[in-house]
């Protein structure tokens, strides 16, 4: 399969990035590691006039804790992210999402600001976000702008990123003394998107939860945070019938729909199930200590 | 059309191509290197794997384009003067292939595993070849494979392999 024919841009500074964007609006496209989007364009899903790639553009591999947040620069790729020991000590649940993305070789060249920008209701990383309350900050001819990636996420591939914005950074906040996260994915095999998955974050103060942050891969129009079993959780101590209540309230928030990864009450039953197992993850995480 | 310079196996190889040429159509139609493989075109079956600058990358999922300048390796880099690279060695002795559709792909995997992590355990191995598919084999040999050429690797005296 070969892609439709396009004016390919290779643009070395954001201000070149961004005249370019400008100047082809719509009838154009970023591309960050291309794993997406060009299966998308071999498929003829999508077909840019103006393919901008983003790789020779300074300042977007930045991966660093800076005023209390874990800044990842949006072209930083799941293969860093995975093997990054800042990321694996702090942030355990960023990691177990890059681990379950495709695979190791799609790995290397996939990016976190490409996976958030697809906007894939299956994609992992958008949950996981979600959980940790992370913030995406947007470059654009009006300035920089930081959004919550709650309003970022907006519907099946598509975000509230202007057409003539680019991602540029996904800001994490550091977590808080006996905090833990998590990431749970139930597939069918090595590379498969999500039959259901689950991203947890909760922190403890002593043996009750003070703050908890829930997330559902694969079963909606979008990535879905689960609200009431996040509110349900505060306050609590986090023992079996506590988190099953919870696994109970996360199921209701899922909206899943039947297909060939299964009928919709199954995809519920899992959410339900991992959603106990993330929240066992995290909690154990949070009371070990470190992370 | 848009020039592109790639070197593939320490040769460079230029044209003048359309932004849309895929990177496996390079190898195989530009630089007539047909041992890298088309499987199943859609980022599944790593049979198109080649390493980009050392890394494993799928290249029926990349542009020529996207990665001009850069240093390119096949199967058919493998071989140096005659002799055998270890992890060829290793799929030759281990009988890590029946067909071959798969293995250039994964010794790629392999090679680049080996030099990140001279000494990987099974699992290790196992989880770097996931994204490469093999319809024949069951797996089996070619884990035992990578880990025949991994010790041929750390003692290349006693082969007389080359390392790299
Ligand atoms: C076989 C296979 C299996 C996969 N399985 C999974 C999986 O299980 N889970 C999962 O999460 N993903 C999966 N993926 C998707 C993969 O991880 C994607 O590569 C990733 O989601 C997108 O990253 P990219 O860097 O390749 O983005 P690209 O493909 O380059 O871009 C994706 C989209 O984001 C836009 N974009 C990229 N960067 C920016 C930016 N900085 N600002 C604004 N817009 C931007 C592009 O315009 C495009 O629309 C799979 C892919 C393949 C090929
Ligand atoms: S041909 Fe490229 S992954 Fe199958
Ligand atoms: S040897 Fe036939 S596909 Fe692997």
């Amino acid at each position: 399969m070969i892609p439709p024919p396009f004016q390919y841009y290779a643009p070395t500074s954001m201000s070149e990035a961004l005249s370019l964007l400008q100047q082809h609006g719509a009838e154009s496209k970023l591309m960050a590691g291309g794993q997406s989007l060009i299966p998308l364009m071999k498929l003829r899903l999508a077909s840019p006039n103006h393919l901008i790639d983003l790789q020779k553009v300074p300042g977007l591999t930045t991966l660093e804790e800076r005023d209390g947040a874990l800044v990842i620069g949006a072209m930083v790729r799941e293969a860093t992210l995975e093997h990054s020991p800042l990321v694996r000590q702090r942030y355990p649940g960023i990691v177990e999402a890059s681990e379950v993305v495709a695979d190791p070789v799609v790995r290397n060249f996939a990016t976190l600001g490409g996976n958030l920008a697809h906007a894939d209701p299956a994609n992992d990383h958008p949950a996981m976000m979600l959980a940790l309350r992370a913030q995406m900050v947007a470059i654009g001819p009006r300035g920089q702008r930081r959004i919550s990636v709650d309003d970022f996420l907006v519907d099946t591939f598509e975000t509230s990123l202007a057409p003539d914005e680019v991602l540029v950074e996904i800001h994490v906040p550091q977590p808080a003394p006996h905090s833990g996260s998590a990431y749970v994915k139930f597939e069918r095999k090595v590379g498969d998107y999500a039959v259901a998955a689950v991203a947890a974050q909760v922190t403890m103060n002593g043996d009750v939860c003070a703050q908890a942050g829930l997330a559902l891969t694969n079963v909606g129009p979008r990535s879905l945070r689960a609200g009431a079993a996040q509110q349900f959780l505060i306050g609590k101590r986090l023992d079996d019938q506590t988190i099953r209540e919870a696994a109970r309230l996360a199921g209701d928030a899922a909206e899943p729909t039947s297909d060939l990864r299964g009928p919709a009450e199954y995809k519920r039953a899992v959410v339900r199930a991992l959603t106990a197992r993330a929240l066992r993850k995290a909690a154990q995480r949070a009371t070990g200590g470190a992370n | 059309m848009t020039h592109v310079t790639l070197t593939i196996n320490g040769e460079a190889h230029q044209a003048e191509v359309e932004p849309r040429l895929l990177l496996v159509h390079f190898i195989r139609e530009v630089a007539n290197l047909t041992g890298t493989h088309i499987g199943c075109d859609t980022t599944s079956c790593g049979a198109c794997t080649v390493l980009i600058n050392g890394t494993p990358a799928k290249s029926c999922t990349l542009l020529a384009v996207q990665v001009n300048g850069a240093e390119i390796q096949t199967v058919e880099g493998l071989e140096q003067n005659g002799q055998l690279h270890p992890i060829q060695q290793g799929f030759f002795e281990e009988h890590g292939l029946q067909c071959g559709f798969c293995t250039p792909g994964m010794m790629l995997v392999g090679k680049a595993l080996l030099e990140q992590n001279p000494n990987p355990s099974e699992a290790e191995i196992r989880r770097a070849i996931s994204g490469n598919l093999c319809r024949c084999t069951g797996y089996v040999n070619i884990v035992k494979a990578i880990d025949s050429a991994g010790k041929k690797m750390r003692e290349p005296a006693a082969t007389g392999a080359p390392t790299a």
